[in-house]
């Protein structure tokens, strides 16, 4: 077990490289002069081609492309991110907090998501074919078609303009937490509560519930069994939900004005500021591998078939 | 000789299609006796030994009487029936890799099992089912209650449902072609392990089998069942020596033939 996690983790190394590397030289591949916009972010009057020259210097543009690719990995290991090309501040300074926002705002949407996920998903498998079923994945589906930012905008007139019972947008007390939440959970339980409610009824054709039931096991001990089996194909698919939420929320906090990764690279994006753009994707890359790794950790660990072969 | 189950007008129907899977089914079991199901695949043979302990997936249903004991089985509540399944009536099935819960080892099943059906300490229920377990060769049962399904072998996991009936003492042991998954070797030794099994615990037995050797050996009657219909029923060597129906003759003639065949191979190649 203990040899499967590092052999795991080692080769997330070289997964980091090779999409560190495409980051760094697709946000390259843009016709932009980087020092170009440094230079006007800055409101120079007039750009020289010596005051270019200049500043590309500063910035290190001069140097060979692979060389300036090892820099800039070397140094973002250790948060170094380069600067802002808009307002000269560290980059980490800025993306630092707003990773924080985002992350709070991705666990807590996760913990929802995941409770939501399995008490619909149990409810509608045990319940297969009844009203309660049914109207459960009508509802859903009505729901999850929906976009999301639709769906934000009319919770943030009716709840909290009409109805004025929570903050309309930011962070600013627990109570923002709430609608975010609700969206963002809205959109995912819809479609990840199927998985369970269809596992588990895969489950409960399984000559193991047959065993179950003829030496007269109740039913709630046989739920339990098919739950257990039915959540190790789920967990692999929550674990990479987390990352698939935390690259999303961009609509999400750009509707609420949540201070976090979505809202700050919108506003890069905009201003052309690459150092922070080149941040926020590899900050993102290295969260899907981060949690895609975990959860081959936690499958492994919960299914005793491929604990024991490693 | 007294019956213990008593079969009448039996039907199976798929509520979905309207399709008859059993049609009037009525057949009794003789206290005490093994009565085998034949026939071809689709014949209905488990959809029938499911029936009998209302197990068939929620999509069938079925109408007629199963008296067991002087019970109407079609007609006990829900909790009176799970009482009966496994104390009374205790199935095992054919593959041994996939009855129990691949995620737990099979000691739960057992514990689970016991715990339910009687008022034992766990140590009490953990002594008479390693003794059990012991009883049908199985050496090391703690070792094995520890295992999981798939570190098993088919022949053991096979050996450690017939442990648990033992255990259970039913008046019905109904077994599905709990020899098919096996390879020789391990089919002789479970096959005398059924044979054994009776002897000890003294209860009746619903034998479902492709391989008429098996049922020779170890059967008191035989049901013949084809296309969801009983067709020919009776006394085991009867059956063997002079079957009145077509069908019988056909199975019993080419499975004989089969095994012929292989037993002359397997002569000659020595
Ligand atoms: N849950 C079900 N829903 C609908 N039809 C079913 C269901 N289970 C079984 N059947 C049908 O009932 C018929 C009898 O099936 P059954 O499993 O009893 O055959 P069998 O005699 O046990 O065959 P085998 O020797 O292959 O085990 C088949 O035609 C099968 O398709
Ligand atoms: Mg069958």
């Amino acid at each position: 077990m203990g040899s499967y996690i590092v052999k795991r983790i080692l080769v997330s190394v070289p997964l980091l490289l090779i999409i560190s590397f495409l980051t760094f030289v697709l946000i390259n591949l843009s016709p932009l002069d980087p020092a170009e916009v440094v230079l006007q972010a800055q409101g120079v009057p007039e750009i020289t081609e010596e005051l270019l020259e200049q500043t590309k210097e500063e910035l290190g543009l001069d140097k060979p492309f692979i060389l300036r690719y090892f820099d800039w990995f070397i140094s973002s290991l250790q948060l170094d991110f380069g600067e802002s090309y808009i307002n000269g501040k560290p980059v980490w300074s800025l993306i630092g907090p707003a990773f924080l926002n985002t992350l709070k705002l991705t666990l807590i949407s996760s913990i929802a998501i995941i409770f939501m996920s399995i008490l619909l998903g149990v409810t509608c498998a045990l319940k297969e074919g009844q009203v309660i079923d049914k109207s459960i994945r009508g509802f859903s589906f009505v729901l999850t078609a929906m976009p999301s930012y639709w769906l934000a905008t009319i919770m943030i007139w009716y709840v909290s303009v009409k109805l004025d019972l929570l903050p309309t947008s930011g962070m600013v007390s627990y109570s923002s937490y709430i609608l975010p939440v609700i969206v963002i959970t809205i959109s995912y339980a819809g479609i990840y509560f199927r998985n369970i409610r269809s596992s588990m009824l895969n489950n409960l054709n399984e000559d193991y519930v047959l065993y179950g039931r003829a030496s007269g096991l109740p039913e709630k001990k046989i739920t339990m069994h098919i739950l257990r089996n039915s959540l190790q194909v789920s967990i692999s698919i929550f674990g990479m939900a987390i990352p698939i939420i935390l690259g999303s929320t961009v609509v999400i906090e750009n509707v609420f004005a949540w201070p976090g990764l979505g809202s700050l690279s919108v506003k890069a994006i905009l201003g052309r500021d690459f150092p922070i753009i080149q941040a926020y994707v590899l900050i993102l890359a290295a969260a899907f591998v981060l949690f895609n790794t975990i959860s081959d950790i936690i499958n492994a660990f919960m299914n005793p078939k491929l604990r024991n072969d490693l | 000789m007294k019956n213990i189950l008593e079969v009448k007008n039996l039907m199976v129907w798929d509520i979905v299609s309207g399709k008859k899977i059993i049609q009037n089914s009525s057949f009794d079991l003789k206290a005490g006796s093994c009565l085998a199901i034949v026939g071809e695949s689709g014949s209905g043979k488990s959809v029938t030994c499911r029936a009998i302990m209302r197990l068939n997936s929620t999509s069938l249903q079925q109408s007629g009487d199963i008296i067991f004991k002087g019970e109407n089985i079609n007609q006990l509540s829900t909790k009176e029936l799970r009482k009966k399944r496994g104390k009374n009536l205790c199935m095992i099935l054919q593959n041994g890799m996939t009855a129990f819960d691949p995620s737990c080892v099979v000691g739960v099943h057992l514990r689970e099992t016991l715990a339910e059906h009687f008022d034992w300490s766990k140590n009490e229920a953990e002594v008479r089912m390693k003794s059990a377990m012991e009883s049908v060769m199985l050496i090391n049962p703690t070792e094995i209650m520890n295992k999981y399904p798939h570190q098993l072998s088919g022949g053991m996991l096979q050996r450690i449902m017939i442990a648990l009936a033992i255990v259970l003492e039913p008046d019905i042991i109904i077994a599905d072609e709990p020899t098919t998954a096996l390879d020789t070797i391990s089919q002789f030794e479970v096959v005398d392990q059924f044979i054994n099994l009776r002897e000890r615990i003294g209860c009746s037995m619903i034998f479902i089998s492709h391989d008429l050797g098996v049922v020779r050996k170890i059967a008191d009657e035989v049901l013949v069942m084809k296309d969801g219909k009983i067709i020919e029923s009776g006394n085991t060597e009867k059956i063997f020596s002079g079957a009145k129906h077509e069908y019988t003759k056909y199975l019993v003639s080419t499975r004989m033939a089969l095994s012929n065949n292989f037993k002359r191979i397997m002569g000659e190649g020595q």
